[in-house]
């Protein structure tokens, strides 16, 4: 029998607990909803991420109304395709706002400082937003789904995706696009803005007084 | 205090903070946009064309119809030789030098566009049809060069068929029992009954739509609806919507290569357009660790802009 403490002994090897003190030190809510911010955080570039996730709710929040009622509700109740055309402006204001964004943060370069994991998680949200939106498309059962899922087939197939990625199978692309996808962006989203906070928003480029560059290097 | 919390007071020391309401954005941000989205809803609704059925093409253009139906039966329609992952066709798949993705994908989806999209749906039509049934056996029975025989013959007359009460007409000549089976399958499909039977699969619920989409495609009648709504692949086609409305206009980058040579010619453009979108991805997510990409915001002085309150400060 050792003298040791049975009590320590067993938070030592507590999981749980070893995942909250690293959220705590990763995600302190100071840093997580802060209320407060460098005052060059004054542009209209900061609000432009803002308004594309604002955009993004508004898709989820339509998407799920037009999911409940299944795919042919809004070909056949203007109800229904009110509700659409909600969904078909808001993907609008998604991907504008978040293209301003992303422009807006390159010119800043806005990987500086430890960030690039921030901008290439914000790249894979752009590529995979493209995916889902095409899945969209894809799924309207009219006649822009028809021939976008002929044209599409040739670019899948000839690399080889076809053939676990059919485009004519309105099933798969529905199914993708109301499920797997949406879960996909948002999780990115989430872990975006998680990234952003833990860090911080980027100083300017080339504070006075200071050797800063833009690249990854200058840390 | 935590650490992160600390590392940030450490990376702003100096920097003057004031005070900011991240919620208070979102909020306005969900308003603002709420308002925009729902005035453009009430304005402008949404595209939706209705979709195209094997029953409207053969009403609205039989000749295209039944020209396409005798592709498929002679193995000269673009399904038959598509390669994978409909069918083994040599050399139909693209590539560049020996990456074949497509080749190496396999048939995953197979499809005999004779059997699929005309005998077995005639063969199922032809219940209660002895002339059909006669037709089918005939044509089941005859040798592959006989086949052929009838079906070149019929495919150079229909060069000058033409239409009328529902029927495609064409001169006289030795088809065989050609002419009876497309006329009975152009019946079928004008009652809507080959849209069904395109989508039999065994099972009661179907959401499996690649074989009429793929003998719609074989055809001309959806691709010439396609480019007079300016959809096709040279007209920016994967960007464009139906009506006035912005399609995918993010994929203008994509669109773009196959509007410029060489990808505009190339026989294998797909697989080089997409490979070339996989790498422009790959170097944007790269930016921050490749030179002169890096540098440029430096050098463009749109960060003074952005920040110009700082740098007057």
């Amino acid at each position: 029998m050792t003298d040791r403490n049975p009590a320590v002994d067993s938070e030592a090897g507590n999981w749980t607990l070893a995942i909250r003190r690293w959220l705590e030190r990763q995600l302190p809510l100071d840093s997580l909803l802060p209320h407060r911010m460098p005052y060059y955080v004054g542009s209209w570039v900061y609000v432009f991420g803002v308004v594309a996730i604002a955009g993004l709710i508004w898709i989820v929040a339509s998407g799920m109304v037009l999911a409940f009622f299944g795919p042919q509700w809004w070909h056949i109740s203007g109800v229904g395709r009110f509700v659409n055309s909600i969904h078909f402006w808001a993907v609008q204001v998604f991907f504008i706002f978040m293209v301003l964004h992303l422009w807006g943060q390159y010119f800043m370069a806005s990987w500086r400082d430890g960030r690039a994991p921030t901008w290439m998680i914000g790249v894979v949200i752009f590529a995979v937003s493209v995916v889902t939106a095409f899945t969209g498309y894809l799924s309207q059962q009219n006649f822009d789904a028809q021939w976008i899922a002929v044209n599409a087939k040739d670019a899948t197939n000839a690399a080889g995706v076809g053939a676990f990625f059919n485009v004519l199978n309105f099933g798969q692309m529905y199914g993708l696009h109301v499920m797997i996808f949406p879960i996909l962006v948002t999780t990115l989203v989430a872990l975006h803005v998680i990234q952003v906070r833990i860090r911080g928003v980027v100083k300017p480029i080339d504070p006075p007084g200071s050797a800063d560059g833009a690249g990854e290097g200058s840390k | 205090m935590t650490g992160t919390a600390s590392s940030q007071d450490r990376y702003y020391a100096g920097i003057r903070m004031v005070r900011y309401d991240l919620v208070k954005e979102l909020v306005i941000a969900l308003v603002v946009s709420a308002i925009l989205v729902l005035v453009a809803a009430a304005a402008f609704s949404s595209p939706d064309d209705p979709p195209v059925t094997i029953q409207s093409w053969a009403q609205s253009d039989p000749v295209d119809f039944v020209t396409t139906a005798v592709s498929e039966l002679s193995g000269q329609s673009e399904t038959a030789g598509y390669g994978q992952p409909y069918n083994n066709t040599p050399g139909a798949a693209q590539a560049i030098g020996p990456i074949q993705p497509a080749v190496w994908a396999g048939v995953s989806t197979p499809i005999d566009p004779a059997q699929d999209f005309v005998l077995k749906p005639l063969t199922l039509a032809s219940t209660g049809n002895p002339t059909l049934t006669a037709a089918l056996q005939a044509y089941n029975q005859a040798g592959a060069t006989q086949q052929g025989n009838w079906l070149d013959a019929y495919t150079k007359a229909l060069a000058n068929a033409t239409a009328s009460g529902g029927q495609v007409k064409v001169a006289s000549g030795d088809y065989g029992p050609v002419p009876t089976l497309m006329s009975n399958l152009l019946a079928v499909a004008r009652t809507g009954g080959l849209d069904g039977l395109l989508l039999d699969s065994g099972h009661f619920y179907q959401t499996d739509f690649t074989r009429p989409l793929l003998f719609m495609g074989d055809g001309s009648y959806l691709s010439n609806l396609a480019a007079a709504q300016h959809l096709t692949g040279d007209q920016w086609g994967m960007m464009n919507e139906t009506g006035s409305y912005p399609g995918q206009t993010w994929l203008w980058l994509y669109t773009f290569w196959y509007q410029i040579p060489p990808f505009s010619t190339a026989p294998n453009a797909d697989l080089v357009v997409v490979i070339l979108m996989i790498v422009l991805t790959g170097l944007l997510a790269l930016v921050p660790f490749i030179p002169i990409l890096r540098d440029i915001p430096r050098w463009v002085p749109v960060h003074r802009l952005i920040w110009r309150r700082y740098y007057r400060s």
